[in-house]
Parts: C-alpha cells; sequence; structure tokens
C-alpha cells in the first residue's frame, strides 16, 4: 500500500511540474490535459493507439525491471531496441512464407539483442566494468551502427525519409485500429518474465542476486551467472521492443532520423520505476507512458512539444529515487507532536 | 599520418568537458556521493549558459550561469541523497532525462528549433598561439584540477572529506559533520560538470540540443574510474579520452580515408576507445568504502 502511495505521489508531482511549466509559458495546464487525456483515451480509436504504444515500453520497461532484480542498472535498452528494430527489418531482405517470416524476424532480432547485452556482462563479471558506463557507450555505438544501416543500406529509394517497408509477411496482423497482435509479442514476454522470475529456480537466483550479492553466493547461488542471465534476457526484451515497433506499426520502418523509434529504451528506465520493477507493474507504467505518448501527439498538434512529456518522466524518475520520503515526513510530524 | 598530430589543437578542447565533470565527481565520490546525471547537468548547463550568453551579451555571465545551474542541480542530488536517504543512482538516471527533456523544450519554446546555433558575439573569446586557437580553459582547467588535489590530500576539509566517504559513523563520532560535507561535495561535484557544459556550448561547439554531450557526462564517470579517484590522472584521463572524441570528429569532417571508411562509423570511435580503455588499460580501482551509501545516525 506504502509502496502505491509512492507511485502515485510521485506520478501526481510530476503533473504537477508539467503543468507549472505549462502556466509559466503562458498556457493553461487545464486544457492541455484534458487535450491530453482526451487524445489518449477518448474514444476506441485513441484507446487503440495508447495500447499500441504501451507494448514496446513494456519491452523495454522490463529490460530495466530484471536488471534492478538482479542488482544492475541496466541503461542499454536503448541500443539493444535500435538494433533489435533495425535487424528485424533487414529481415525483410529474406523472402520466406507468411507467418514463418515473422518468426524469424523475432527470433533474429533477439538473437541481436542478446549479442549486444554479452559484452555487458563479460565486462562486468570479468573486468569489472559497471554497467552504467558499458551500456551507454554501446548505445551510443549502436545508434551510430543503426543509422548507418537505415541511411546507407537500407533507405528506401523512392522516399528519401524512411527506409523500405518490411513485406506483409513479416507484419503483425491487425487486431483494430493501430493495435495489431504485437501485443501477443509485448504481454506473452511479460507474463514469462513475472513466470520465470517468481516460479522459476533461476529467476529466484537472479531475485536473490540482487536483494544480497554477498548472502546469495553464501548460500551457494551462482551470483555471476544470474547477472548474466539477467542482462541477456533484457537484451533480447528491449531487442524486440524495436522489432515490434518496426513489425507491429506504421509506417513498418524506420525513419532516417530513427524518430519513430524515438526514446523507447530510455522510457523504459520511468516505466519499470512507476511498475516497482514487477513484471506485472511494468504493465501499467507503460500503461501511463503510452497514454502520455499518444496524447502529447495530440498536444503536439496545439502547440506543446512532445519534450514536454520527457521533463514529466524526468521529474517522476527523480521523485521515485526517494522511497523513503513518506517515512520521514511521518516522522517529522511524530517529532513535531511532541 | 599527419591527422594524428592535426587533432592535437582539438583534443585540447575535447579534453575540457571530460577532466571537469570528472574531477568533480571524484571529490563527491570521495565524500561518498555518486552522481551518474552528469550527461544530464551538463545539458542543461550548456543550455542555460547560452541563455544566459544570448541574454545579457556577457559570456562570462553565461559561463557563470552555467557554473550556478550544476551547483543547483548538485545542491537537489546531494539534497536526495543525504538527506532524504534516496537511491544516487536513480536521482542521477532521473536528471538525465529531465536534461534532455528540459532543453528540447526550452530550446523550442525560445528559439523554435531544437539545435540552435549561437551566435560568435555569444562565445568565450579564445587565445592564439602562433596561430593556433586556444581555449582560456586551457589554464583554468588544470588550476581547478590542482584545486581538487589540493583541498582533497593537503587541507584539513579534505581528510574530512574522505573520512565521512570512507567511514561516516566514524567521522559522525569525532564531531565530523557527515550531512553537511556530503552536501557540499555534491554542489561541487555538480558545479564543475556544469562547467564542463557551458564549456560546451560557449567555448567549443556553439550550438545548443538535448544530446550536446553526446555522452561525455558518461565518458566522464568512465574517467573517474581511471583515474582511482586522482584528479591529476584524470587531467591525464580526460586527455586520452578527448583526444579519441576530437580525433572521431577530425576524421569524420575530412571523410575518412577518402570516403572509404562511412562517417557513422568514425562517429563511434570515442565510445569504443572509452569500453577499450576502461576495460584493458586498467586495474581496479579502489573506491571509499561507503560510495552510495546513505548515513543514518542509530
Amino acid at each position: 500500500m506504502r509502496a502505491f502511495l509512492e507511485t502515485f505521489a510521485a506520478l501526481v508531482l510530476g503533473i504537477l511540474i508539467g503543468a507549472a511549466i505549462m502556466a509559466l509559458w503562458g498556457r493553461d495546464p487545464w486544457t492541455s490535459y484534458a487535450a491530453l487525456f482526451q487524445g489518449a483515451w477518448g474514444n476506441t480509436r485513441a484507446l487503440m493507439s495508447t495500447v499500441s504504444r504501451s507494448l514496446p515500453l513494456v519491452l523495454t520497461g522490463l529490460t530495466f525491471a530484471v536488471g534492478v532484480r538482479a542488482g544492475l542498472f541496466n541503461i542499454g535498452a536503448q541500443g539493444q531496441m535500435l538494433l533489435g528494430a533495425v535487424v528485424a527489418l533487414s529481415t525483410g531482405l529474406l523472402s520466406l512464407p507468411m507467418g514463418l517470416h515473422l518468426l524469424v524476424a523475432l527470433v533474429l532480432a533477439g538473437l541481436a539483442g542478446i549479442i549486444w547485452a554479452l559484452p555487458v556482462a563479460l565486462l562486468k563479471l570479468f573486468r569489472g566494468v559497471s554497467e552504467v558506463i558499458s551500456t551507454i557507450m554501446l548505445n551510443w555505438v549502436a545508434h551510430w551502427l543503426t543509422l548507418f544501416l537505415v541511411v546507407r543500406k537500407l533507405s528506401d529509394p523512392m522516399r528519401g525519409e524512411r527506409t523500405f517497408q518490411v513485406p506483409t509477411t513479416m507484419r503483425f496482423p491487425v487486431i483494430q485500429g493501430e493495435l495489431t497482435w504485437s501485443l501477443v509479442a509485448s504481454l506473452g514476454l511479460a507474463l514469462f518474465f513475472y513466470w520465470f522470475l517468481w516460479h522459476h529456480a533461476k529467476g529466484f537466483e537472479i531475485r536473490a542476486a540482487g536483494l544480497n550479492p554477498k548472502a546469495a553466493k553464501a548460500s551457494g547461488i551462482p551470483v555471476s551467472r544470474a547477472i548474466l542471465l539477467a542482462l541477456l534476457l533484457g537484451g533480447l526484451s528491449a531487442a524486440w521492443a524495436g522489432a515490434i515497433q518496426v513489425l507491429g506499426r506504421f509506417p513498418y520502418a524506420i525513419t532516417s532520423d530513427l524518430a519513430n523509434l524515438g526514446n523507447l529504451g530510455f522510457d523504459g528506465i520511468a516505466v519499470a520505476l512507476i511498475g516497482r520493477n514487477h513484471p506485472l507493474g511494468v504493465l501499467a507504467g507503460a500503461f501511463f507512458f503510452g497514454t502520455l505518448a499518444t496524447g502529447a501527439a495530440r498536444m503536439g498538434l496545439r502547440g506543446i512539444p512532445i519534450d514536454m512529456i520527457q521533463i514529466v518522466q524526468g521529474v517522476i524518475v527523480v521523485s521515485m529515487a526517494v522511497p523513503e520520503a513518506f517515512r520521514l515526513i511521518r516522522l517529522r510530524r511524530k517529532r513535531e507532536e511532541k | 599520418m599527419r591527422i594524428l598530430l592535426d587533432v592535437l589543437p582539438v583534443a585540447l578542447r575535447a579534453m575540457m568537458p571530460i577532466t571537469l565533470a570528472a574531477v568533480g565527481e571524484i571529490l563527491a565520490e570521495q565524500a561518498g556521493v555518486v552522481n551518474i546525471g552528469l550527461e544530464g547537468i551538463m545539458t542543461i548547463s550548456a543550455f542555460l549558459a547560452g541563455l544566459g550568453s544570448w541574454a545579457t551579451g556577457s559570456p562570462w555571465l553565461g559561463l557563470l550561469a552555467g557554473l550556478g545551474c550544476g551547483a543547483l542541480i548538485g545542491l537537489l542530488h546531494g539534497f536526495i541523497a543525504v538527506k532524504l536517504r534516496g537511491n544516487q543512482i536513480v536521482s542521477g538516471v532521473g536528471i538525465n532525462l529531465l536534461g534532455m527533456g528540459a532543453v528540447g523544450f526550452g530550446a523550442w519554446v525560445l528559439w523554435g528549433a531544437k539545435a540552435p546555433m549561437l551566435d560568435q558575439r555569444f562565445w568565450i573569446p579564445s587565445f592564439s598561439v602562433s596561430g593556433v586557437s586556444l581555449s582560456p580553459f586551457l589554464l583554468l582547467t588544470p588550476a581547478l584540477v590542482a584545486l581538487t588535489w589540493a583541498i582533497l590530500f593537503r587541507t584539513a576539509l579534505g581528510l574530512r572529506l574522505r573520512a565521512v566517504g570512507e567511514n561516516p559513523m566514524a567521522a559522525d563520532v569525532v564531531g565530523v559533520k557527515v550531512e553537511g560535507l556530503r552536501i557540499f561535495a555534491a554542489v561541487y561535484g555538480g558545479a564543475l560538470a556544469g562547467l564542463a557544459g557551458a564549456f560546451l556550448s560557449l567555448d567549443w561547439l556553439h550550438t545548443i540540443s538535448p544530446t550536446l554531450p553526446a555522452g561525455r557526462g558518461f565518458i566522464a564517470l568512465a574517467n573517474v574510474v581511471f583515474s582511482k579517484l586522482n584528479p591529476f590522472l584524470a587531467l591525464l584521463g580526460g586527455f586520452l579520452f578527448g583526444y579519441f572524441d576530437a580525433l572521431a570528429i577530425q576524421l569524420a569532417s575530412v571523410a575518412g580515408f577518402g570516403g572509404a571508411v562511412p562517417y557513422q562509423f568514425m562517429r563511434m570511435i570515442p565510445y569504443l576507445a572509452t569500453l577499450a580503455v576502461v576495460s584493458l588499460a586498467i586495474g581496479r580501482a579502489r573506491f571509499p568504502a561507503a560510495l552510495g551509501q546513505p548515513y543514518r545516525r542509530e
């Protein structure tokens, strides 16, 4: 209950500071936020769009969450997401039958994410390099690699602003509106993470390693293996986020400025923190930021830039750093009462 | 191979942000506060320094604005880390996200562009020695390195700072003010990161953007590890990391060996070099025992 209240307070603080900035700038926060929620939840079409935008956020949220469960601050989702997207897209160069093509794309994208996560694990375990540093460096390498492939190798000769579109044999079928069956990939992986972490021995090892590595090691749990596993699973999940963005959403391609992949990887950090690093909580966190993203598109029409959402996100993450704030306030009140 | 020499003047600039941010972070980490939000501080400070210079017409006031902004964010981080006993890593991650968002928003609102260029009037003036344009930071940065080293290892204040990072309980018992010192250290670290950000926009890159530091805040963190928390080694590390940064810029601008190597691959150099340096060249650094842990009086 306390955890829920803290999270709620962080969300409210984020939204309030967003409102304050809009007010300072001379925009009416009420109508802006009304437009945001109207744009995100107002009708079935909007709601489908919101769920669709939440799906990749679930996956990058899982990446950060499983890292924290193992005691890691894995901020490598951004790079793994980019590579997953570009590998899934490249699979479109093969010609395979309907369905199988999609499956192959997901497998290859997942492998790319795992391969990109491997050096992070090896550097941490064998050279003591902090995953914070190695993941950020690899994010930038992945950024330039993806940009190279998108601009130089995969671009559509007729359309300078994007790559070729993936063939229909590897697209997720549409459910309704913007929502496609990439839903299954995203929710399925979240459920798998939940089952794995709470109902499987190796998942228990990950959580034990995160809670207290010394105690875990003393009781014979292979902490190194747990760290390796958490990072590789995170790589898989983040890569799928990029893959489903390409295979399950218009324009079924990557834009030349990578804008349709955006900051999906970094957004996952806030998603996971709001979800208390629990795979099912991540679903709620992703829906919250999916709402903001969809609604922000609507706010963007009213002349409010999408960066506004990132400010709200930053404030929320900073406030989530203070789990004891409530306890401290209560203590102070008690002291004053005395 | 002349390019390896031609890079030197650029390297002398590229080393500045990586050195300054690292040296500030060294003092903070010696006192037990870790701030991985250096990137975000640099982003916001670069923006506010540019804004300050643009609004007042004085690049020096702009520089001061960047420094002050960094100190304020350092204060916020220190308050969260020390008084509220928050999670320092999460707070740092939040600062980074905040940096990207705030600058994207601010630049768009003020100038209607995400990456506006700064006019030459608003730059920090360079001086020139036999035709090579040099930055005043060439004097300022080593001075700050020496100052930080002297504070840490030659003053009573430094002794207390290090005691607070190593064993806050013991320091507390002998009457050292743990919380105040740690907050001071966080502010100092933030201020130098702010200076690094101001350098980026006012002295070197002359632009403002949500990704202006382009990972240099994290390269500075790698430099902290490389330096084993010694400011003078961080100066050396700053030059090393800065050299690769400059090499990438220089090679990318001459269309890399007649176009044989694509531009995008040149841009990977500093990140790959940083990974290589932190993984190969060094043994493990010894960090203060109480790094990143809040202190609670029993």
